[in-house]
């Protein structure tokens, strides 16, 4: 890999607005491996932000700006062409699907051949510890272990990029610390740049990286 | 693109509107090439629009259109028609929109104030009937009706294939001698108040009960036979409408309600809402005895001096896809098999139209074979037939009955 | 739902060549609604004022509608056309108010939706006849009660069906309608938080009625305003129901109008399109007087609120909510079952509950007819259905990549084909369907059709399509997929269930259609509605009671697969929430 790929996500110069009002702006580099932690109140903004990052921003917003990954310029890139994976608070489990479909939905059509895909599946369930799960009915699982499903379905995506939000903040204290350690060991380890957006101070005390202050909520509805 | 929709919308609807185009000349099949018919109409699809509300009239009408597409490859489709005149009306619509050939009707059951419609309106095929190879066997000269409906004279527009008698049927269990005039049918009626109705005009029963009582009442009915006048008219119905008013308020529901067809009156005497009704089907009664539809113990009656007497038809509108496959079928519908058939009654027992002398040995015999039903008379029981009054007489009799009884309260 | 809007979005947001049409979608969607509509419009109007060249009509004039006003029934027929419609219209909505202010929450309310909703799909001209059959002097609740307590060894002389006021065809309208607009009630409540309001005024004192009329009422009304003039508009202008139930001595306005139209002298053409227009006047009005009297009703509603009374009576206003909702679904019950019996009767006297025999003949004689108008009533349903599927799903999902937002407007244009009458459009769109070639085929139909199927499947799929957690999309394009795959391998899947009862919906609509299938199909288009009307002329209850079931039937398979099958296909998918 060039040291372009391995450049990470830059925000260049963002601003949001709404009808004419300025919702936010940031100018960062989020650097592979790093979390950059967004928090503000409710209403400033910082679902807007991410899904300007990922691409399903409603077209009644205008953007400035532009967002690249790995030096690649994503404006106008479609969501499913950006390598961006997200996690919301909640897991979003198809429910359509068992565990073991919602793993392979993810998972990039060039490995091919159906035993080598379910073994990759069985591999990543492995993994965060559910071995075994593959044809569960997501609705019978826990809430630690739906956040694990969540995790692994993600990361089985490749993304080069990982975006938060607040996905931690459902669950009680006990699992919200493992699953925590869970999610931001495993973008460490892929060294994806990963931005988590919070009004929880606890968590961006865990994410251990720098935060980032969107300003006072915008008065308009 | 929104620029002005109204304005597209009314444009296309005046050229709709803006009348018939000029329509190519379409060959008209000639029935006195019978053998070119036949040709013709092998393979066509005739879509008969014929009244629905009778089974056993659609069980002959399945059984002829079975025979004919077995004998001359001619589909038959019935159109079930609550009211003939949803067919007249679909023709005029045609005309209205320009459509002036392969029309979506191609035979038509009809008669009385339809056809004179119809043939006043120049939308029926024709003359054709006269030259069908069945038409030797009709009875022109002892049975008048068949080609003069309601006095209008058919000119070989329509066929006839099946003659209709006014009776009145009655419950003996619970009526021992029923009324044979229309005073006996009054103070009956005053006896027993709400046991007898008859259906609503302008459906055609309920019209042929005004017509049947107004030649009963009216002192000269020879004046009906001509059209209405307006000198002659308050006079004549004077008497009708003096009796109506004294029957109405005796009627089943006080004549705040009437039944809206025949067949309806079938139900209510079943359920013993009535006990008398009356009938176009001297073997009516016969029939719902059969289908469980009428208790065993009804039984037919006709009025004193006679009861009114028509034919009814098969026409061809002007403007048919498949007028050598309806004449195909007319034809068939004339044969003394097919008369036969419909004469039996235990499956429609409709009259036939044709002279029984006229026929061969083996065709009169199938005649011979009928035997008549338990409620049903013997010619000689339903007597002599009378002649309906010119149809306009009909019109000003439903538009007076509205007026004065049809939106009554 | 601005046309322009959706074009933009198209240009702006979407790549590649394919999706391009997607964002005609909407427009496609309201232009197979409306323009039939506004074709027939002006088809009858033309007539009406004595534009009808093919007939010798060139002159525009008020002829028409002079002889329209000099028929003597013309007074009494347009009267009752309103008396019906608005009895009809306010006996459903206090009757849907009280059941839902009395025991909205409670068990009893649970057991009277599962007992009301499936009443939705019959149709109205089944459970017309089956009413019919029920109440009337020989009906079934006389011979139930006869003779051991009547006395009444023969029926009654009384006027029951088709009585002068028309409150036989009031109620068989109420029996209908009282689903309906439940089912919108019931939709509209969980906007509006109902169960919390009534909870937070009943801490205040108030009894649970009276709590729900003043706070929750003005809330739902609002959102159930539409349905409501459409059940007051179709009430006043209902065609089938009328010709079973209704008066006769003069018949209601659109009756008349059906008959005038079928008139064979032809002159009644001009008084049929005068008498059309007439009736869409009538409505107008309606809904018109309709509206000031929910301005006097809120008015009157506030002074009662700022008053503070506690309200009583609340235990006698449950009870006879319960009561009629129980009356409703068992008078359409037993009338289906009315005519089940019916259809295997030999001989039945007056007053036997039961018949004096049974016989299978009357299906076995009419079964090969039934078949064949019914496989035309699901061909026709089926197409219909199947086209305001995919339009609605079109639309549904322009809207949702382009980011369109459904307006008020746009609800206003969905209700239109709901409120405009069936006869004052129908009857001019004969001659358009004549003039396109596309005369008494079954095409014609099925586009007719699709004039009310389409927003009744796009109503109730509309909703549920919304309410569709979109967040389900951004995560599945994130792990890698295309608008198009997160469609059919996310979204319609999830929404199997919705999507199936809109289907349901549909295909009921289209099975319950008298008027279009009449007047476009030339006649030639025979289905199960067409053919048990034009028997009630009739009057044989047993080819009634065939018809109407097999029509029932038709109705209401498809309601039972879109239950069924997602449970089949799902039964291991708790969270699609139907187990």
């Amino acid at each position: 890999m060039s040291d372009a790929t391995r450049d990470g996500l830059r925000l260049e110069g963002l601003v949001v607005s709404h009808g004419g009002h300025r919702l936010l702006a940031i100018d960062d580099h989020v650097r592979p491996g790093e979390v950059l932690t967004v928090m503000g109140p409710s209403g400033s903004g910082k679902s807007t932000l991410l899904s300007v990052i990922v691409g399903t921003v409603d077209p009644a917003f205008a953007v400035r700006g532009r967002v690249r990954l790995d030096g690649r310029d994503l404006t106008g890139v479609p969501p499913e062409g950006r390598r961006i994976g997200i996690l919301f608070q909640e897991e979003l489990l198809f429910p359509h699907l068992s565990v073991g479909g919602n793993l392979a939905f993810g998972l990039p059509p060039d490995l091919r051949g159906r035993a080598a895909r379910q073994a990759r599946i069985e591999a990543a369930l492995e993994e965060v510890g559910l071995t075994g799960f593959a044809g569960r009915d997501p609705a019978t699982l826990s809430g630690g272990e739906r956040a694990r499903v969540a995790l692994m379905r993600m990361l089985l995506s490749e993304p080069r990029a990982l975006l938060l939000d607040e996905p931690f903040s459902r669950l009680d204290a006990a699992l919200r610390a493992q699953v925590r350690d869970l999610v931001f060991a495993a973008a460490r380890a892929r060294g994806l740049p990963t931005l988590l957006v919070t009004h929880d101070a606890t968590d961006a005390a865990a994410a251990g990286g720098r935060v980032f202050e969107i300003g006072v909520p915008v008065a308009s509805g | 693109m929104m620029v002005s929709p109204m304005k597209t919308l009314l444009a296309a609807t005046l050229l709709l509107l803006a009348g018939p185009l000029p329509a190519a000349a379409q060959a008209a099949p000639d029935p006195a090439d019978w053998d070119g018919v036949l040709r013709e109409a092998r393979g066509q699809t005739v879509y008969w629009n014929a009244w629905g509300g009778s089974s056993q009239v659609n069980e002959h009408i399945e059984w002829a259109a079975r025979e004919v597409h077995e004998r001359f490859g001619v589909t038959v489709e019935h159109v079930k028609l609550a009211d003939t005149a949803d067919a007249v009306s679909r023709v005029i619509a045609e005309k209205a929109a320009g459509q002036d050939q392969d029309g979506a009707v191609d035979l038509v059951w009809i008669n009385g104030e339809n056809f004179a419609a119809m043939k006043e309106q120049d939308l029926l095929f024709g003359p054709w009937a006269e030259a069908l190879p069945n038409w030797r066997y009709v009875d022109v000269e002892g049975k008048p009706a068949v080609t003069a409906d309601f006095t209008v004279p058919t000119e070989g527009l329509e066929a006839p294939w099946g003659m209709a008698q006014v009776v009145f049927y009655y419950d003996t269990a619970r009526v021992e001698d029923p009324p044979r005039t229309f005073g006996g049918i009054l103070d009956w009626a005053k006896a027993n108040p709400g046991r007898f109705t008859y259906p609503q005009p302008p459906d055609f029963l309920g019209s042929t009960f005004l017509k049947q009582a107004l030649i009963g009442l009216a002192p000269d009915p020879s004046v009906l036979s001509g059209p209405v006048g307006e000198a002659n008219y308050e006079k004549v119905t004077a008497p009708l409408w003096a009796f109506m008013e004294e029957l109405t308020p005796v009627l089943w529901r006080s004549g705040r309600a009437y039944p809206q067809s025949g067949p309806r009156q079938v139900q209510l005497m079943a359920d013993g809402e009535i006990d008398m009704a009356i009938s176009f089907n001297p073997n009516e009664a016969s029939a719902a005895i059969a289908n469980s539809e009428l208790p065993e113990t009804v039984r037919t009656f006709v009025l004193d001096g006679g009861t009114i007497g028509n034919a009814s038809f098969l026409a061809i509108p002007y403007n048919a896809s498949a007028k050598a496959g309806a004449m195909v079928v007319a034809n068939f519908l004339m044969s003394p098999e097919a008369q036969a058939r419909k004469q039996d009654p235990t499956r429609w027992g409709n009259g036939t139209v044709l002279a029984l002398d006229k026929l061969s040995p083996e065709d009169r015999a199938r005649f011979d074979a009928l035997e008549l039903g338990v409620a049903t008379l013997s010619p000689e029981e339903l007597g002599a037939t009378l002649p309906e009054p010119h149809p306009s007489w009909m019109v000003r009799l439903e538009e007076d009955w509205v007026a004065r009884f049809g939106v009554a309260e | 739902m601005s046309l322009g809007e959706a074009a933009a979005g198209g240009a702006s947001s979407t790549p590649g060549r394919r999706l391009r049409l997607l964002p005609w979608a909407p427009l496609l969607t309201i232009l197979a609604m409306l323009a039939p509509v506004a074709f027939g419009l002006g088809g009858t109007l033309l007539p009406a004022l004595g534009w009808l060249p093919a007939l010798g009509g060139h002159g525009i004039g008020l002829d028409a509608f002079r002889d329209l006003v000099a028929w003597p029934g013309f007074p009494r027929a347009a009267t009752l056309s309103l008396t019906t419609g608005f009895a009809a219209t306010a006996v459903s909505l206090a009757l849907v108010c009280l059941v839902c202010a009395g025991w909205q929450g409670t068990r009893a309310f649970t057991f009277v939706q599962r007992a009301l909703s499936p009443l939705l799909s019959v149709p109205h001209a089944a459970a017309a006849f089956g009413i019919a059959f029920l109440v009337a002097p020989s009906g079934w609740i006389a011979r139930a009660l006869s003779p051991w307590l009547t006395g009444w060894e023969r029926p009654p002389d009384l006027l029951i069906v088709q009585d002068p006021y028309g409150l036989a065809m009031i109620a068989g309208l109420v029996a209908k309608e009282v689903p309906f607009l439940l089912l919108m009630t019931l939709s509209a409540l969980g906007q509006v938080r109902s169960g919390q309001s009534v909870m937070v005024a009943q801490a205040l004192g108030h009894r649970r009625t009276t709590a729900w009329l003043k706070i929750v009422l003005p809330q739902v009304y609002v959102q159930i305003r539409l349905p409501v003039y459409a059940v007051l508009a179709y009430s006043m202008s209902v065609v089938d129901v009328a010709i079973i139930l209704g008066p006769n001595t003069p018949p209601t306005l659109s009756v008349q109008v059906v008959r005038w139209m079928s008139d064979p002298d032809l002159a009644f053409r001009f008084q049929a399109a005068a008498g059309a227009v007439a009736q869409l006047a009538l409505v107008v009005a309606g809904l018109a007087v309709w509206r000031l009297l929910e301005f006097a009703a809120a008015r009157a509603g506030r002074r009662w609120i700022e008053r503070g009374g506690r309200g009583c009576g609340d235990a006698a206003l449950r009870a006879a909510g319960l009561a009629a909702a129980i009356l409703v679904s068992l008078a359409i019950g037993l009338g289906i079952a009315g005519l089940a019996v019916w259809s295997v009767a030999g001989f039945w006297t007056f007053p036997n509950l039961l018949p004096d025999s049974l016989t299978w003949r009357g299906w076995a004689r009419h079964g090969p007819e039934i078949l064949s108008a019914a496989s035309e009533t699901v061909i026709i349903a089926g197409a219909a259905t199947s086209i305001a599927l995919f339009l609605t799903l079109a639309s549904l999902e322009a809207e949702h990549r382009h980011g369109l937002r459904p307006t008020r407007r746009a609800l206003w244009l969905l209700y239109i084909p709901l409120i405009v009458p069936q006869v004052a459009f129908l009857t001019g769109l004969q001659t358009l369907a004549l003039s396109t070639g596309l005369a008494g085929g079954r095409v014609a139909v099925i586009l007719a059709h699709l004039v009310f199927v389409l927003p009744y499947v796009f109503l109730s799929l509309s909703a549920p399509w919304r309410a569709w957690d979109a967040r389900h999309a951004t995560v599945a394009r994130a792990l890698g997929s295309g608008p198009d795959r997160v469609l059919w391998r996310v979204r319609l899947p999830m929404l199997l269930r919705p999507i199936l009862v809109a289907a349901a919906v549909g295909f009921a609509v289209s099975v319950g259609q008298y008027l279009p299938t009449l007047l476009v199909g030339a006649g030639r288009v025979e289905t199960l509605t067409t053919e048990a009307v034009a028997l009630a002329a009739g009057g044989d209850r047993r080819i009634i009671g065939a018809y109407a079931l097999a029509q029932t039937a038709a109705a209401f398979l498809p309601f039972a697969v879109a239950i069924l099958l997602p449970r089949l296909l799902w039964r291991n998918r708790k969270g699609l929430g139907h187990v």
